[in-house]
Parts: C-alpha cells; sequence; structure tokens
C-alpha cells in the first residue's frame, strides 16, 4: 500500500511535542517525541496505544488542531504546521475528522450538522440539498435528515459523523477513537462504513485506536506507540503475525495470544505430558497440515492443546502449542525438520523442578 | 382600598415604568454581558482567542464592580450617570446604573454557561475550517442557547428586584411606588397591591423562559 514512488500524502518529520507543566512544580509532558512518519495516499493507517502514548496528539497535528514543538508536518505538499489559522481553513476543508465522542452539535438536526461544513466552506445554498441526501444515503440515515442528534443511537452519531466530516469531499479522513464509545455490534457496522470510506471514496484514513480488533479490520498499515514515540510500523499482518516491540506484543495479545500464559501452561503440563512446543506460522511459511505429516512420519505423537489460525486482512496466521510423545531422539529430529517449515518455541520451563 | 383606587392612574404608571425600565435594562446589559461573558470565555487559557492580559484584566474589572451593593452603586455611579446620560437621578440615571451592574453580573452567567459546552464541539467546528467568530456565533453561542436563556430569565428576576431601588435617586416604578404611597403612607393594602403586581410580573417572566429554554434544548 505505501507507494514509495510518489511522495507521502501526510509526512511528520522529526516531529515533538511538549506541553509545559501542568503545575509549577510539575515536569512539562513530552507527548510526541521525534516522531517520523508517513502515510500514503489511500492506504488506512492505524494508530495504537495506551492512553498518554501520544496517538490523540499526533492526530491534532495532521489538521493543525495543534501545532508541534519542533519539526515538521506536511500535508498534500503543504507545511500545515506553519501556516496560519487563516491559511488553515482552507486545508481543513481538506481534511475530515471523526470523534470518539461525535461532537455532533446538539443545537443542529442531523440534516443542519452536515449542511454546517458546506456553510462554512462557502458552498452554494442549493447545492446543499443533494449533496446531504448523497451523504445520507451513503451511511444509511436516509431517513433521519431531520431528526435531533440526541435522539439519535451512538451508532447512528457516529455516521452522521461521518457524513459530516465528508461532505467537502476532503482526501483525508482523522479518526480519533471512532468505535471506542460503541458496542461491538455497532462498532463492526462503523468499521464496514469506514472501510467503503477509504475503498469506495478512496481517502485516506489514519485512525487512532486502543482495540486492536479495529485495526485488524481496517488498517493497512499500523504504527505502535509508547510514550510519544513510535516503536514500532509495519503492515498489518506482520505487525499481528511478528509482534517485536513488547508494546506491540501485549497489543496483539489481546486478540491472538502465542502461546499459553503461564497460568495455564502449569495446567496443560499437568494434563498433558511430553515435551511443548508452540509453533508459529505465517502464510509465506508451509501450512500446519505439513507440520503435522512431518511428525506422522517420524513416529512422534503430538497433541493441540493450545492456539488457533487468525486472519488479517485476508491473509493467515497462526499459534499452535502441541505437546510431542515418542522417542527422544525422534522428537529432536522431527523439531529439527519443523523450525525449518515454521517458527519453533518452547514455552518457558517450570521454574523450581524439572518437567516429569 | 379606597387609597388603592385613588391612586388608579399612578399605579398603572408605575407598572409601565417599572416594564420600561427592565426592558431597557435588559436590552442594554444583556447585550453588554453577553460580549464581555464571552470574552470572558474565549479569552481563557486554552479556550478559543486565549489571551491572558485580556482576561486577567476583564476579570478583574468584572470582580471590582460585582460586589457593589447596588444601592450604593447607584450613589457611586451618580458622576458616572451624569457624564455618560447627562443627569445623575431619574430613570435615565437608575437605567444607566442597573445597565452597567446588569453588564457585569450577566457577564459571570454567560461565562459559566459557555464554560459547560462541550469543547469537543468547538474542536470539530474548527476540524472543518470555521474561523472563530463563525465558530462563536454559529456553534458555540446556540450550543448554549437552553441554559442562557435560563440564565437571562435569571437576571430579569434580577433586575426587576433591582428597579425596586429606583426611588433612590428619584427613579419610577412600582419599587418607588410601593415605597411612597405605601410605606411611608402607612397603608399595607398599596404596599401589597404593588407586591402582588411585581409577583405576577415575576411569575410570568419566569414562566415564558422556562418554556423558551425547554425548546431551546428540546427537552
Amino acid at each position: 500500500m505505501t507507494g514509495t514512488s510518489s511522495a507521502p500524502l501526510i509526512r511528520l518529520s522529526d516531529v515533538s511535542r511538549t506541553f509545559p507543566a501542568a503545575s509549577r512544580r510539575g515536569a512539562p509532558v513530552h507527548a510526541l517525541d521525534q516522531v517520523d512518519l508517513d502515510v500514503a495516499e489511500g492506504e488506512v493507517l492505524g494508530v495504537v496505544g495506551y492512553s498518554g502514548a501520544g496517538k490523540s496528539t499526533l492526530l491534532r497535528l495532521v489538521n493543525a488542531l495543534d501545532r508541534p514543538t519542533s519539526g515538521t508536518v506536511t500535508v498534500a505538499g503543504r507545511e500545515v504546521s506553519s501556516l496560519s489559522e487563516r491559511a488553515l481553513r482552507e486545508v481543513r476543508r481538506d481534511i475530515g475528522m471523526i470523534f470518539q465522542q461525535f461532537n455532533l452539535f446538539s443545537s443542529r438536526t442531523v440534516w443542519g450538522n452536515i449542511a454546517y461544513p458546506l456553510q462554512v466552506a462557502g458552498v452554494p445554498r442549493e447545492q446543499h440539498r443533494a449533496r446531504i441526501s448523497e451523504l445520507l444515503h451513503f451511511v444509511g440515515l436516509a431517513d433521519k435528515a431531520h431528526t435531533h442528534v440526541e435522539q439519535l443511537s451512538g451508532g447512528q452519531k457516529q455516521r452522521v459523523g461521518i457524513a459530516r466530516a465528508l461532505a467537502t469531499n476532503p482526501r483525508i479522513l482523522l479518526a480519533d477513537e471512532p468505535t471506542s464509545a460503541l458496542d461491538p455490534q455497532t462498532t463492526s457496522e462503523v468499521l464496514a462504513l469506514l472501510r467503503r470510506v477509504n475503498e469506495e471514496l478512496g481517502l485516506t484514513v489514519v485512525l487512532i485506536t486502543h482495540e486492536m480488533e479495529v485495526v485488524r479490520s481496517l488498517a493497512h498499515r499500523v504504527a505502535v506507540m509508547e510514550a510519544g514515540r513510535v516503536v514500532e510500523l509495519g503492515d498489518t499482518y506482520d505487525v499481528f503475525a511478528s509482534p517485536q516491540h513488547p508494546a506491540t506484543q501485549r497489543f496483539v495479545s489481546t486478540l491472538v495470544e502465542k502461546g499459553p500464559p503461564p497460568r495455564a501452561l502449569e495446567r496443560l503440563r499437568e494434563r498433558h505430558p511430553g515435551r511443548m512446543v508452540t509453533l508459529s506460522f505465517r502464510d509465506e511459511h508451509a501450512s500446519p497440515a505439513d507440520v503435522f505429516a512431518a511428525f506422522i512420519e517420524r513416529s512422534v505423537a503430538f497433541e493441540l492443546v493450545h492456539g488457533g489460525v487468525e486472519d488479517v486482512r485476508g491473509r493467515t496466521f497462526g499459534h499452535l502449542t502441541l505437546t510431542l510423545t515418542g522417542d527422544d531422539a525422534a522428537v529432536a529430529g522431527a523439531l529439527a525438520h519443523v523450525a525449518t517449515l515454521a517458527e519453533v518455541t518452547e514455552p518457558p520451563a517450570r521454574t523450581g523442578k524439572e518437567a516429569s | 382600598m379606597e387609597r388603592l383606587i385613588e391612586l388608579d392612574s399612578l399605579f398603572l404608571e408605575a407598572a409601565l415604568e417599572t416594564l420600561y425600565i427592565v426592558a431597557i435594562t435588559l436590552g442594554i446589559g444583556g447585550t453588554g454581558g453577553l460580549l464581555l461573558g464571552t470574552l470572558l470565555y474565549t479569552t481563557r487559557a486554552g479556550g478559543i482567542t486565549p489571551n491572558r492580559v485580556v482576561h486577567v484584566g476583564l476579570n478583574l474589572v468584572v470582580n471590582f464592580f460585582r460586589p457593589i451593593p447596588f444601592v450604593i452603586f447607584i450613589a457611586a455611579a451618580q458622576p458616572l450617570a451624569r457624564l455618560v446620560v447627562g443627569i445623575g437621578i431619574g430613570n435615565r440615571a437608575i437605567i444607566f446604573a442597573l445597565s452597567l451592574a446588569a453588564t457585569f453580573g450577566i457577564s459571570r452567567i454567560v461565562e459559566q454557561n459557555l464554560v459547560s459546552v462541550d469543547p469537543g464541539v468547538i474542536e470539530a467546528s474548527r476540524a472543518m475550517g470555521a474561523g472563530r467568530l463563525r465558530t462563536i456565533l454559529t456553534v458555540l453561542l446556540p450550543e448554549a442557547l437552553g441554559p442562557l436563556v435560563l440564565g437571562y430569565t435569571f437576571v430579569l428576576v434580577a433586575i426587576v428586584d433591582m428597579t425596586a431601588i429606583a426611588g433612590v435617586v428619584g427613579g419610577g416604578g412600582l419599587g418607588a411606588f410601593a415605597l411612597t404611597y405605601g410605606y411611608r403612607q402607612f397603608d399595607p393594602v398599596v404596599t401589597w397591591a404593588a407586591v402582588l403586581v411585581i409577583i405576577a410580573f415575576v411569575q410570568l417572566v419566569q414562566f415564558g423562559g422556562n418554556r423558551l429554554a425547554r425548546r431551546a434544548m428540546r427537552r
């Protein structure tokens, strides 16, 4: 997805943002610390991190709601970090934004909310009707045009937020935890809508979230943030299949565990004798079937005790934990062969006593 | 009771005078308070137009005037009234003093109501490319409209209360009427007649204000 030939649509170069200390004795907060990040046109970049990692600050630099303390932010070739507030108005019409708490105007109807960016952009009034009903149809709220926003459900509010953000035909959509206030069912509806925003309308999306499910279903690439830095950046598949940084591993483990968690490990060992190994598969590796065949060929009995296979954007990976029983030499030989087919790790042995 | 009938035309005149003083005060003080209160809100740190010097300055001015009891304020403002409206006594002077006091009082009420507006909608408006003035006029004030109406209703009742002191500098209205013809002439019927009209007026204002606020908030 990352077009290396053309210039990125959004570029953060060596960006830091320091907030002054809240109190006289407090320390200044380094919300962003020398961040470099490119976003290519048409891609969905998921930015993941715990609260306070700096992801909200990062998002607000893109439409210059906030300015970096040092470094530059460039959007479509314009350095937004140094533009005047007046010049920014024009740039912001090209950047839609949606919010965790929706931030709809309660003083206006659904129609009025979507009309607002059109009014701001100076779109002639006679063009509003066609544009607004087009947007309402796109987000599936054609029957709610004249409803007041407080009568809508959370999912409907976010749809209005999306319609409002799209009104002026922006190239970029900034999504600030767009599903964090929604239940799982509504979340998947909103995610499906955001996917259409990217795929059908071609918008570049920067999405910040702490929910890995959101990233998995939407993002082409993932940036993981911790303490103001981007600690890992890669294709969503790679990040899920082989997370490198501890923070990334923690996030991925909320959806996919590499091996049994320590407490389960104890119980599994008691119930399943034999040598325990975790095999990690990626789609460019051999499939689990090949591995099983290798064990059978060498007369090694195996039992699947933990794990599963996951799908990320149509590509699969998985972590399977097996216990192997048989002749020690045969097991060792089989594992040596299997290591050429998949990544083999052995869960840590019990502390204090030997495995029986 | 007979005395009240005798005073009939004076009574009506006093009631109309009260309405007149209240209406003009609400017009001037309401506008001034809205401007001042909005400035207090927008200039605060992290506001729409943050400006420490202006914010601190306005705060000092408002805090300087607000604690002065109104009956003293009327007397204290007399020289200023002569300067601005040309006379230190009568309805013009009282309207001047009332408008000034109302401006400062209302500014705090406006500020408080604007603070309660979700900063998220202001951010959304900025993110859509709206300028500061547009954000204030088309997002901030409409979002606060319901509470503002209630706040203004409260102020209106307070102004009716304050007009009763108008007699101190020779102003008219129901307060002066009740004091002159009721209290000083030992005629409780006249006093209570004025009180009842004021109560009826306040009830009407509060009822109307509540209805308007409910419509603005759609609750």
